[in-house]
């Protein structure tokens, strides 16, 4: 049976739960589910919880964390399975004996790929390699009763069905608890190079990811760490094989008209900005320029810089309507992952979409009661 | 007889669908009479999409015109609980836009402009009735292409393709479909427009785009779909190397995958797979080759030339007697076109064919083609074998003459012991075709009840009353608002399908 702790500070989000359980197995995360009645609020290893609204209740911590079995790992078919509770460093440790990865890489240390599955979390190289939604090709959960269902498998090509891996990609485990997930592989690349250059504004900076982006280079990412008004330092990260890299990094820094080579990335690469409000944008990717520009004075953060997602941490003070409102012409969206005190869903959020209803009936469906993660979604579901 | 290869003929419209065709006089009156078909000789066109073996005469076949078309359609068939089902070019081939006998035919094929081409965002905004091609074209003009690139692309509709999630060749490095599209305008079957996902590549809430794609028809009609688009690589290298022996062109997949190079496509044809396509296209495949392969690497130049030497020495440590290098894009074209026409040109050597397709994860490849072909044997049936090696997406195609009596339902019944043969490798029952009506009844070998009753809980959010596209990809359809585990003992018999003899 679930280890079962008594209430301790493990509170999320400022709500402290009445009991935190750490089921190790699929069933007993189904028995957990089918023997409480009150509210379940599943986390990983507890890295990501800012990223969602606070829960409106907390009866039961489900810690997945004891989740932790690499299920599977078929080298030659570049894929491999492993519950819930499996850090993403274990995972990649083990699947680096075999010359391969997952190519996701949050920041966040000792995050379990249940955790980055619920909150979609993903890293500078998801301008090559996708997201979450990308690469999960199949998923385990436990429903709100208790149900066991799967959805997808261990091949890479499979439409048999509704892709039910996308819907609990960042549902914060709203929609279930996400128990085991099957991964698409790729190869370790075989070297690495950066090319870094200071970029003087905004407008620059836009320039700059744009004509990397228009052309046929092909850098896992490419990453701008910036500070109010757009000023800051681009990195062209470069990995293939040896001749690849150096012709490419060659060709990078005639197109942008300067920088340095370099053979590791700088330290602010990859790690999220800290600050009394930390928000992640999405955008329009040719919007970059403008939603620097929207920023408040005082913001500092990251951006990748070709895809449309930006980390930025703003001044505790900011105008978070503002921002939203200047940036909803590039289709932009601005979500809270961390806060110095609670907000409610709406401020977390922002506003809701029109297919709202349709995430409210979805939500209904799968969780009638309520009961999974609730008040931690979009408009409050 | 076996149901799934026997015709399935539509109940006589005025008989079974009053209710449709009185909706029809309704249609005429605000989107046009001449864009409202109910004469039977006009409905015949419609009665099937790729899978022809399956067919349905609707009641009714609407041409939009226009995405308020779209809207009033459901909405008038929302209010009488008419079924409707979706239709763009209708090249699929699992019968998933196959009409329902006593609803309506939505065909969306006129709604064909590309709203916008947004190269600095790299988004194509498209209608749904717009051709695969046609995105790539566009897109090429500022140097940039739309990756997903189904054999069908240069007739099947985008709609088609975001409905099936159907991918092609490229799906090994570029992902498929689900991967490529970024939003989509959708009307839900009670009417309702919503817009999910959009240009930027991440919005708050509920990942519904990425449910909606694949799902085959039943959760609504997508009027427009934004479409993320690549850069054209700086370099693309295509080579076909041919092989006396089957297990070695399958080894060679597996040693190029496990070598850390991730080409853009692996395909493989097979001895008869080559015959047909040389007796259709004369594509002058390496002769007595037993089994080929076309490879393609793109990217950066210096990648791909050293990875493409790397492939080529594999390919000749497992015993490659002939590659080719494509010197030019008409050569790399005429190497494409065997492959993308092997489907049709299987015509040329066989009265009647029937495709499969099946995922198996690739190590099991050279084990999969064996037992398929010792199932051939023992069936008496012949079966040609062309497919997306690298992703282990099978295509077997199976021959028969519809003329002897019973080849058909035998034809069936291989290529469904071929899908079983997926599921138990721990592949699936579909990698691109979708399962639409054909292989409905295969969904319980792949998923259990619980899994189905789960996706069932999408379908009925999305559309409560089971009126977007009934009666295909769950091999039982339910009433919203049963719960998981509380099956009824008589399952719901689904009225759409009209009478099967």
């Amino acid at each position: 049976m679930a280890s079962v702790r008594g209430a301790r500070p493990d509170a999320i989000g400022g709500v402290v739960p009445a009991e935190v359980v750490e089921p190790a197995t699929a069933d007993e995360v189904a028995e957990v589910l089918r023997s409480t009645r009150g509210s379940v609020v599943p986390v990983g290893a507890g890295t990501k919880t800012g990223w969602a609204a606070p829960p409106s209740a907390c009866d039961v911590l489900l810690r997945t964390t004891g989740l932790d079995r690499i299920v599977e790992h078929e080298p030659g078919d570049l894929v491999a399975v492993a519950e819930a509770g499996v850090t993403l460093d274990a995972f990649q440790r083990r699947l680096a004996e075999h010359g391969q990865m997952l190519a996701l890489d949050p920041p966040e240390e000792g995050a379990t790929l249940g955790g980055i599955v619920g909150a979609n979390a993903s890293g500078p190289r998801r301008l090559r390699y996708g997201t979450v939604r990308d690469l999960l090709i199949g998923v385990t959960v436990v429903l709100a009763d208790g149900t066991t269902a799967r959805s997808g498998g261990k091949v890479v090509k499979n439409v048999a069905g509704y892709d039910l891996g996308k819907l609990y990609t960042g549902a914060h485990g709203g929609l279930g608890v996400v128990v085991s997930t099957s991964w698409r592989l790729h190869p370790l690349p075989k070297a690495a190079g950066a090319v870094v250059l200071p970029v003087g504004d905004a407008e620059a900076a836009g320039r700059l990811a744009a004509a990397v982006a228009r052309s046929t280079l092909t850098p896992t990412a490419v990453e701008l760490s910036f500070v109010a008004g757009g000023r800051g330092e681009l990195v062209v990260l470069f990995e293939s094989i040896e001749a690849s890299v150096r012709a490419q990094s060659a060709t990078a820094l005639a197109l942008l008209g300067g920088g340095e080579e370099r053979a590791e990335v700088p330290d602010w690469f990859g790690r999220r900005p800290e600050g009394p409000l930390v928000v992640r944008l999405a955008y329009a990717p040719a919007a970059l320029p403008d939603v620097l520009a929207a920023l408040p004075d005082g913001a500092s953060g990251t951006a990748s810089a070709c895809t449309g997602v930006a980390y930025a941490a703003l001044p505790g003070e900011a105008d978070l309507d503002a921002l939203r409102a200047a940036i909803t012409p590039y289709d932009g969206s601005a979500v809270v992952l961390a806060a110095r005190g609670p907000l409610d869903a709406a401020a977390h959020w922002g506003p809701v979409a029109d297919s709202f209803g349709l995430m409210t009936r979805v939500k209904d469906q799968f969780d009638p009661a309520r009961r999974l993660s609730p008040g931690r979604l979009l408009g409050g579901l | 007889m076996s149901q799934h290869l026997a015709e399935v003929a539509g109940t006589a419209p005025g008989a079974a669908a009053p209710r449709a065709l009185r909706l029809a006089e309704r249609l005429r009156a605000r989107i046009g009479a001449d864009r409202v078909l109910t004469d039977p000789a006009q409905l015949r066109t419609y009665e099937c999409d790729g899978l022809a073996t399956f067919r349905v005469r609707p009641a009714v076949v609407v041409l939009a015109g226009h995405r308020d078309d779209v809207v009033e359609t459901v909405r008038m068939c929302a209010r009488d609980g008419v079924p409707f089902v979706a239709r763009g070019s209708g090249t699929g081939l699992s019968g998933g836009a196959m009409p329902v006998a006593d609803g309506v035919l939505i065909v969306l094929s006129r709604l064909r402009s590309i709203v916008s081409v947004d190269p600095d965002n790299a988004r194509v905004v498209a209608e749904p009735g717009v051709v695969n091609l046609w995105v790539t074209r566009e897109a090429a003009l500022y140097g940039q292409a739309y990756a997903p690139d189904p054999s069908s692309q240069q007739v099947c509709s985008i709609g088609g393709n975001v409905a099936e999630n159907a991918g092609g060749a490229h799906c090994l490095k570029y992902g498929f479909t689900v991967n490529h599209v970024m939003g989509a305008e959708v009307v839900l079957s009670d009417g309702e427009v919503v817009h999910l996902g959009g240009t930027a590549p991440e919005h708050p809430g509920l990942d519904l785009l990425g449910a909606f794609v694949g799902s085959e028809g039943t959760l609504g009609v997508a009027t427009q779909v934004t479409l993320r688009t690549i850069q054209a690589p700086e370099s693309v290298r295509t080579m076909l190397v041919g092989f006396h022996e089957v297990a070695d062109a399958a080894g060679t997949v597996s040693d190029v995958i496990a070598a850390g190079i991730l080409p853009a496509a692996i395909e493989m044809m097979d001895a008869l797979a080559i015959e047909a396509a040389e007796a259709a296209v004369q594509c002058g495949y390496p002769h007595g080759a037993v089994a080929v392969l076309v490879i393609e690497l793109d990217g950066p130049r210096a990648e791909v030339d050293e990875q493409f030497r790397l492939v080529e020495e594999i390919a000749g440590a497992r015993n490659a007697f002939e590659t080719r290098i494509a010197r030019d894009d008409a050569e790399r074209a005429l190497m494409w076109r065997g492959r993308k026409s092997a489907f049709a040109a299987v015509g040329r050597i066989s009265p009647a064919y029937y495709v499969q397709d099946g995922v198996i994860p690739r190590t099991r490849l050279p084990e999969v083609l064996a037992e398929i072909g010792r199932l051939a044997d023992e069936a008496g049936v012949r079966v040609a074998n062309v497919f997306h090696a690298g992703d282990g997406n099978l295509h077997p195609l199976i021959l028969f003459d519809d003329k002897v009596p019973g080849a058909a339902p035998a034809a069936e019944e291989l290529g469904f012991a071929i899908l079983d043969l997926c599921v138990d490798l721990g592949g699936s029952i579909t990698g691109e075709h979708g399962v639409g009506v054909e292989k409905k009844s295969k969904m319980a070998r792949q998923f259990t009840d619980a899994d189905l009753d789960t996706m069932q809980l999408v379908r009925c959010a999305f559309d409560p009353a089971g009126i977007a596209n009934p009666g295909k990809l769950f091999p039982t359809p339910r009433l919203c608002g049963e719960r998981p585990g509380v099956r009824t003992a008589d399952d719901r018999r689904d009225p759409s399908l009209g009478e099967v003899f």
